[in-house]
């Protein structure tokens, strides 16, 4: 079993998809370690979805090797399927059932799946307090705003307590408020749980807030592999530093900041105010490795600027 | 107890529930009572007329016969649209993403389906008792005749409703593909008017699908042997009807799976999301 743990959850290598004469994935490979929540994000387009449902085992690649759980995906066994969580974009079905009869019969598929350390199902009560969804239980489906059935959406990914997370864009149209209870959930998972948690996304504030590591497609590969912080440092390595001088305002970029600052200090004293560091965020990151591919320079090059970066 | 038979229970299970949902929802409860009305309108219409060449009334014959080609109707109309509905709302990718989910998930249609003709048969048969005479010419005899009539063809026309919306592509595209030819079948099937009076090529074309023999042995459960002057070759040709509807059962238990399985294989999240985009359209 200790063998389970140091495996990782998620292995893929040089997975591709070709619709027709387009390839969408052209050899993305990547791993996801136990216990960590991952965030796969790129353009429109960049085949983010395909990935996933790849992993889901809804789709079947190309070609390349995938393996989910110690198991190809598209061969998984209905057992696979008890370990593995996927949050769906739901719209109108089941609306003639109530929050809380939907989720007490879903979860009754895993009850042959509970183990000492993991009790399948989640007991309906705590998952729609989980969720927020207390007050709604006995209301129909068909009468939930689109905030309150996507957070049905998670708990119903969720109800077979899953070792495994996949969620597709989870917050899109959430209202702040929605996303921050929706953050809460995912830390709650990912900590109490130890659930290893996949996730695609538009939002990158999202991604940095919920990411162990962030993984970007583009151009059909995984062009950046790092957590938030190493992204922005290793690609954009120059800082911004603002300052003000006898009210007149300045700005100058630079690749050592602390250096910079101290050597303004030396020179002016104190007659240097409104003094700040900015570094490259990870929106400023991601602008620029996706401008890089749109303005033609290509995967390849992109891919040895971040390997030289990061070396 | 294996996870599989635990899915089948839990589906027979999810199918009951739906059942009850369906009872209490007004737009079931619209649908059957529309169905009703205009049924028995029709047989109260024409409650005086003779049929061609004998003394029986029309109501007589045609009620049998309705309650026959109910059977097809529901059970192919029925779980089509549900299926094709399901396949664009995510309620299938759903049961595909749960541990024998599908298992279950057809499960519960079978029974939904299945007690869907419970109040479609209550509510043409109980008001038709009062508003006509002499509905069933048979007594009990007849009334296990309808049983087996009926459950035999639950059998034969379900999987037909589980293929159909396996392979529709849309619900959008039902009309064309299960509504319109029903009702065509429905039409030379000797439903409403004596197949004898029909021609030719319509009497070889109705007797290769199960409605007319639904028809047929609906009719030979409620009417007299004497009403069999109007049937091709002057009989209820019961063993006939019984070796048709379980072809058609046997075939369709052999093919519906392998259908089915290949329609699920296929569905994905990025489908659903473009049947959702497309029905946004469609509405607008």
């Amino acid at each position: 079993m200790v063998d389970v743990d140091m495996a990782p959850v998620i292995q893929v290598s040089d997975l591709r998809m070709r619709y027709g004469s387009v390839d969408v994935l052209d050899g993305v490979g990547f791993e996801v370690r136990h216990g960590e929540v991952v965030t796969l994000l790129g353009p429109n387009g960049a085949g983010k979805t395909t990935t996933i449902e790849i992993l889901e085992g809804f789709r079947e690649r190309s070609a390349g090797n995938v393996e989910v759980l110690g198991v190809d995906p598209i061969r998984a066994s209905e057992d696979w399927r008890a370990r593995v969580g996927v949050v769906l974009q739901s719209w109108r079905d089941h609306a003639r059932w109530t929050p809380r009869s939907l989720l007490a019969h879903l979860g009754r598929y895993y009850e042959p799946y509970s183990t000492l350390e993991r009790k399948r199902p989640y007991d309906t009560e705590q998952l729609l307090k989980m969720v927020g969804l207390e007050s709604q239980a006995e209301q129909k489906i068909r009468t939930l705003s689109g905030g309150q059935r996507r957070r049905l959406d998670v708990a119903v990914g969720i109800v077979g307590r899953p070792e495994l997370l996949f969620l597709d864009e989870p917050t899109a149209g959430f209202d702040p408020q929605a996303k921050r209870e929706f953050h809460d959930i995912v830390h709650a998972l990912a900590d109490l749980e130890d659930t290893t948690i996949m996730l695609t996304t538009h939002d990158l504030d999202e991604a940095e807030k919920l990411a162990d590591r962030i993984l970007i497609l583009a151009g059909g590969r995984i062009v950046a592999n790092g957590t938030a912080d190493q992204l922005a440092r290793e690609i954009t390595r120059e800082a911004q530093v603002r300052w003000s001088l006898n009210g007149e305002q300045f700005v100058h970029a630079t690749t050592d900041a602390t250096r910079f600052v101290r050597e303004l200090f030396a020179q002016h004293g104190e007659d240097v105010s409104d003094l700040e560091v900015r570094r490259a965020t990870l929106e400023d990151t991601y602008i620029a490795m996706v401008q890089q591919f749109e303005s033609g320079q290509g995967t390849a090059a992109a891919v040895e600027a971040f390997e030289e970066a990061t070396e | 107890m294996n996870p599989k038979t635990r899915a089948i229970r839990t589906g027979i299970g999810r199918g009951w529930h739906e059942f009850k949902l369906g009872l209490r929802s007004p737009q079931d409860q619209g649908f059957y009572l529309v169905m009703a009305l205009v049924i028995l309108g029709y047989l109260w219409l024409n409650r005086n007329n003779e049929l061609e060449g004998t003394s029986m009334l029309l109501p007589t014959f045609a009620m049998p016969s309705i309650l026959g080609a109910l059977i097809a109707f529901g059970l192919v109309i029925g779980p089509g649209y549900a299926l094709a509905m399901e396949r664009e709302d995510g309620t299938l990718l759903r049961a595909k993403a749960t541990p024998h989910g599908m298992t279950a998930y057809v499960s519960g249609h079978i029974v939904l389906n299945s007690l869907g003709l419970v109040p479609t048969f209550i509510v043409i048969l109980v008001p038709g008792m009062f508003l006509f005479d002499d509905l069933m010419q048979n007594g009990a005899v007849g009334w296990i005749t309808f049983l087996w009539v009926t459950v035999l063809g639950l059998l034969a026309t379900l999987p037909i409703g589980i293929i159909l919306g396996s392979i529709v592509p849309s619900v959008q595209k039902m009309g064309t593909w299960g509504f319109f030819p029903i009702i065509a079948l429905t039409a030379i099937s000797g439903i409403f008017v004596p197949i004898q009076s029909l021609w030719g090529w319509a009497r070889v074309v109705a007797q290769i699908f199960p409605i007319y023999w639904l028809g047929l042995g609906m009719r030979s459960a409620f009417l007299p042997d004497s009403a069999t002057v109007l049937e091709i070759g002057g009989s209820w040709r019961t063993t006939p009807t019984v070796i048709i509807l379980s072809l058609w059962a046997i075939a369709g238990f052999v093919i519906s799976p392998v259908v089915l399985r290949r329609m699920a294989r296929r569905q994905s999240g990025s489908q659903v999301e473009a049947a959702r985009h497309e029905a946004a359209q469609w509405v607008r």
